[in-house]
């Protein structure tokens, strides 16, 4: 945004290499996503609704499974991840393992999974 | 002085030296892309913090409300509803995810600029530009509503930023994710304005595709926060 | 001067001269000066943070003194770390990453000019803020890690702590905003052939500090975000009667704050780097493993902080992996250590000042290495935190590490942003004085800890066996105070007496040196083409470089291509199947021809006021909140709807004009 001049495409560099991929995800693409992430979100809805699913011990995991799944697709066909430059995934990835790890590390040390599962130590 | 030539710089250098303009970036790509994904990554620990702080607080307030069920009868005589509104909040995530949709199609038009127009009425109309950015700003406007909604009820019901853990951690979360989607917004609001002056094309593809990057992640974050925040009890 | 015998004669009038003049500093957008003015502002603060040092051996030099209050005492020890931390080392560091990461791979400038601009002057305002405190006798009072509940209004309730957490986020803005830029640079900005495994270990070790600042300084932001809730608008992250946890600051801080220690050190290591391979006239020992391990470090950076807070009691798993964690930084920590050590084996060593310091560095950030693995282990620790032990270990790896360090990189790049050497004979009075006054101000601190002088009291009693110890500390600080004296005579003296340094001062083998010093505006009138890591030498000492990889057949495996394999198309190397010896092909050193960037037809960014006004705003933004607890709350908010109006409007003016004229 800053600096709209600084680099303009050059010529000589093809498109492959600007991380324009020929492989680009369709319009119909873009739908079908929508459609996938309408989808899960109406099943976490209605899960949430059902007391019994809700007090098994399949809630939160399944939460957590299809939330991430939910993530993943936006960020590889929203945010265009899966056809971009690999460069760009390791800029998102890494600071995304790490702070996962943070997350865990600091409910783990605040006791959140023993508070709530009642037995993991 | 074996190498005198090379010392003095005294060579005919290839076109690809070119002292006139800039040299081609070493990967090809564009500076500001690697930085808009450099600070996404750094987003990333931004809410890890927030969302971390919010679930170790969670369940440690000393007077209520609470987000879910927290007390019901037996324990207490008088059961405690829960503050937070499945409904509502399903409704605004369906229109964030959809703000997704239009911010692709908006990006993918920009790209699409100088190809030629389909014939039907329907399908150029899909093209527009003007179309999506509008509508990815007017559903993120609409996010907020829902938010502002949401704010003003939980204030009605006695839960404000100072009530308790619950209110502080929660307010300040969803109110950074919010000050996140209003930055979207302007930030959409000033391509709209720049494309009305003069039109997006292709060229100016990568700063639509860096607005869009941004809105994105901001949507990942809203589901994540959906799900920790709202869904898990 | 002994290796390139016949250096082009250096006639300073000959060099480009840029603009001068009050406006052109305050508009300038040119990398080297933004780092010069970075060298000048953070040297400032680091004599600042001196004085403030000077004071606390003084009060502590026998039992009982009273030359200053307890709370002037807090104020002293908490602005003494914050300014050494925030103000000093870090942006001493920026300074050397500005001036340097875009000479050392082959650029004309960073990725956003304005963008850097906009760092510093950030950089300077926060700074500025942060002492303003002094001057209305409120000066942050509770630390340097301002650990809550004591920050909160509740034990803090003067403005002492508001300057401080205001304070910290103005300069945290500065980090990213920087970090953001030199990331994209050093991803972005390469010379053709500069394949990330040529670049030079101090663009390298500046590389990875950056990746610790994006990832640590959000964790940091959001602590205070909470502190600045809890404190201007009732919130309870901090508030224990309403159920906070009171490690929750603890945890967040030292998330930050364990990174926030190899940022401080991996520059140093990472100038260290770059001298003792020059002075021992020999590649660096093991340069991939030397990246690797800086890689390694930084990792594993994220995964120890809470050794910091062993007294609190985390229980038997959270103390064993930490503990473990810990030792396990020794390692690659050690890979480095060796590597310096062999790469001075049998080389012919050269002991400038430079190097002097560099060794310095070696020998004495040993020694605080040694001590933290010790603090690794949780029993140890027990005995030893929150003493005088620990002071003396940080002390070791924060003045004998990174001050050390950036010291001998002063000395070393002097000449290539002046155009002139520091003098020797000075610059070695300083290192002796320094090495001797540093070691005899630390080294008792370890005693005196370990006897049980807890950090951060104002006073004692005599007969704790303590006396000795501490005089000996106050003594040491005399000669350090001596010492710092002597560089900063030397440092303006040698502005305009020392000796003309020519191109290539120290017969260094990297890419900055192949450039008129000081550099003209564009840096480099042809971009450089890169064959192997040390392309000075393998113009001027070929011999030097028989080890090291160039671009040839079965290399392949030390180029690691992070990028995609289109770079090659992309950048076809003109000697990539050259015979060894074709090398000149790709690099030559640039005489100083004394024209601008128009001339040439170089386009360069073009000066610009706004992102100083955008910093601007972004102060006064911040200032407003202070305005909450003297109850005007009109005036804190007209100035923070003021502030914010004028950082959005020159944000707008800034990124809607061109960075430079159409060619």
């Amino acid at each position: 945004m800053a600096h709209d001049t600084q680099h303009e495409p050059h010529a000589n560099v093809d498109h492959t290499a600007m991380g324009i991929t020929h492989e680009h995800p369709t319009w119909s693409t873009y739908w079908k996503v929508a459609v996938v992430l309408t989808l899960i979100t109406a099943v976490e809805v209605w899960i949430y609704y059902i007391p019994s699913f809700v007090a098994s011990r399949a809630f939160v995991p399944s939460l957590l499974i299809m939330s991430a799944v939910k993530f993943a697709t936006v960020v590889m066909f929203y945010m265009h991840l899966r056809y971009d430059h690999k460069l760009f995934r390791a800029l998102f990835t890494a600071p995304l393992i790490i702070a996962i790890i943070t997350i865990v590390g600091l409910l783990f040390l605040f006791g959140y999974f023993s508070h709530r599962t009642g037995a993991l130590l | 002085m074996a190498h005198a030539s090379a010392l003095t710089g005294d060579h005919s250098h290839s076109a690809h030296d070119d002292a006139h303009g800039h040299p081609p970036t070493s990967t090809g790509l564009d500076n500001k892309k690697i930085a808009i994904w450099a600070f996404i990554g750094s987003e990333c620990m931004l809410f890890a913090s927030l969302i971390s702080t919010y679930l170790i607080y969670k369940g440690r307030s000393v007077v209520g409300p609470y987000p879910h069920d927290a007390c019901l009868p037996p324990q207490c005589s008088t059961p405690l509803k829960a503050i937070l509104n499945i409904p509502i909040t399903s409704a605004s995530t369906f229109v964030l995810l959809m703000s997704s949709l239009a911010m692709v199609l908006a990006l993918a038009a920009v790209e699409l600029k100088d190809q030629p127009m389909p014939s039907g009425w329907w399908s150029r109309r899909l093209r527009s530009s003007k179309l999506w950015l509008w509508m990815t700003a007017l559903l993120g406007i609409t996010f907020l509503g829902f938010q502002a909604f949401e704010f003003t009820s939980f204030v009605h019901e006695g839960l404000t930023i100072r009530t308790n853990l619950f209110g502080s951690s929660f307010f300040t979360l969803t109110g950074f994710h919010g000050a996140h989607v209003t930055a979207g917004v302007l930030w959409l609001l000033t391509l709209l304005a720049i494309d009305y002056r003069r039109g997006l094309g292709p060229k100016d593809a990568i700063n639509v595709d860096l607005a869009a990057l941004y809105w994105h992640f901001v949507d990942v974050v809203w589901i994540a926060i959906f799900t920790l925040v709202y869904l898990i009890k | 001067m002994a290796t390139t015998a016949t250096a082009p004669a250096y006639a300073p009038t000959e060099s480009y001269v840029g603009e001068s003049g009050i406006w052109s500093w305050l508009t300038t957008v040119d990398h080297k000066r933004i780092g010069t003015l970075y060298l000048f502002t953070s040297l400032f603060f680091f004599l600042v943070g001196g004085v403030e040092a000077g004071m606390i051996r003084a009060q502590l030099a026998g039992p009982n003194k009273d030359l200053f209050s307890a709370d002037l005492y807090n104020q002293l020890f908490t602005m003494h770390g914050t300014t050494m931390i925030f103000l000093g080392v870090m942006p001493l560091s920026a300074a050397f990453f500005n001036y340097l990461i875009p000479l050392q791979i082959g650029a004309r400038d960073v990725a956003f000019p304005r963008l850097n601009a906009f760092s510093y002057w950030v950089f300077l305002l926060g700074g500025i803020f942060m002492n303003f405190s002094w001057i209305i006798g409120a000066a942050p009072n509770g630390g340097w890690f301002g650990y809550a509940p004591l920050t909160t209004m509740q034990y803090s309730a003067g403005l002492n702590i508001d300057f401080w957490v205001i304070g910290l986020q103005i300069l945290g803005v500065s980090s990213l905003a920087a970090a953001f830029n030199f990331i994209t640079t050093v991803i972005n900005m390469r010379a053709p052939g500069m394949n990330l495994m040529r670049m030079p270990m101090f663009t390298w070790n500046a590389f990875i500090v950056q990746f610790l600042l994006v990832l640590a300084f959000p964790v940091i932001t959001i602590a205070l975000v909470f502190l600045q809730f809890d404190r201007f608008f009732g919130t309870n992250f901090y508030t224990m009667a309403a159920g906070a946890d009171p490690l929750l600051w603890q945890h967040l801080f030292w998330i930050f704050g364990h990174p926030e220690v190899y940022i401080l050190i991996l520059p140093a290591f990472g100038l260290v780097s770059e001298i003792i391979p020059t002075f021992s006239r020999k590649p660096i020992f093991g340069y991939p493993v030397m990246v690797y391990a800086t890689m390694l470090i930084a990792f594993l950076g994220f995964g120890v902080w809470a050794h910091h807070m062993f007294a609190v009691g985390m229980g038997p798993i959270g103390d064993t992996v930490f503990g473990v964690t810990t030792m396990l930084i020794a390692i690659p920590t050690g890979v480095k250590i060796f590597n310096w050590i062999f790469t001075m084996w049998g080389g012919s060593l050269r002991f400038t000042t430079a190097m002097k310091f560099a060794i310095g560095l070696v020998a004495l950030f040993t020694i605080g290495g040694i001590s933290g693995v010790m603090h690794a282990s949780p029993p140890a620790d027990l005995q030893q935190t929150d003493t005088y032990f620990v002071v003396a270990h940080f002390h070791y790896v924060l003045f004998g590490g990174s001050m050390m360090g950036i010291f001998g990189g002063i000395y070393y790049y002097y000449p290539k942003m002046t155009g002139r050497l520091l003098s020797e004979k000075l610059g070695s009075w300083h290192f002796w004085l320094m090495f001797i006054g540093m070691n005899l101000t630390f080294f008792p601190m370890h005693f005196s800890g370990l006897m049980g002088m807890p950090r951060r009291i104002y006073t004692y009693d005599a007969g704790q066996g303590w006396e000795l110890f501490n005089k000996l500390s106050t003594y040491g600080t005399g000669i350090l105070a001596v010492g710092l004296l002597i560089f900063v005579w030397n440092f303006f003296r040698s502005y305009s007496t020392g000796e003309i340094a020519g191109i290539v001062p120290w017969g260094a083998p990297t890419l900055e040196w192949s450039i008129p010093s000081p550099p003209p505006e564009y840096n480099f009138a042809r971009i450089p083409k890169v064959t192997s890591r040390l392309p000075l030498w393998d113009l001027t000492a070929p011999r030097l470089t028989r080890e090291v990889p160039h671009t040839e057949a079965g290399d392949k495996r030390l180029d690691v291509d992070v990028a995609s394999k289109h770079t090659a198309t992309g950048h076809p190397n003109p000697t990539a199947n050259a015979p060894r010896q074709g090398v000149e092909a790709g690099m030559h050193i640039e005489r100083a021809t004394g024209r601008t960037a128009r001339e040439l037809g170089i386009p360069m960014p073009n000066p610009t006021i706004k992102p100083l006004i955008c910093a601007l705003g972004m102060t006064i933004m911040f200032t407003g909140l202070l305005f909450i607890h003297v109850n005007r709350m009109p005036l804190a908010l007209a100035t923070m709807i003021g502030g914010a109006l004028l950082m959005t409007l020159s944000l707008y003016a800034w990124v809607l004009t061109p960075l430079e004229d159409a060619h």
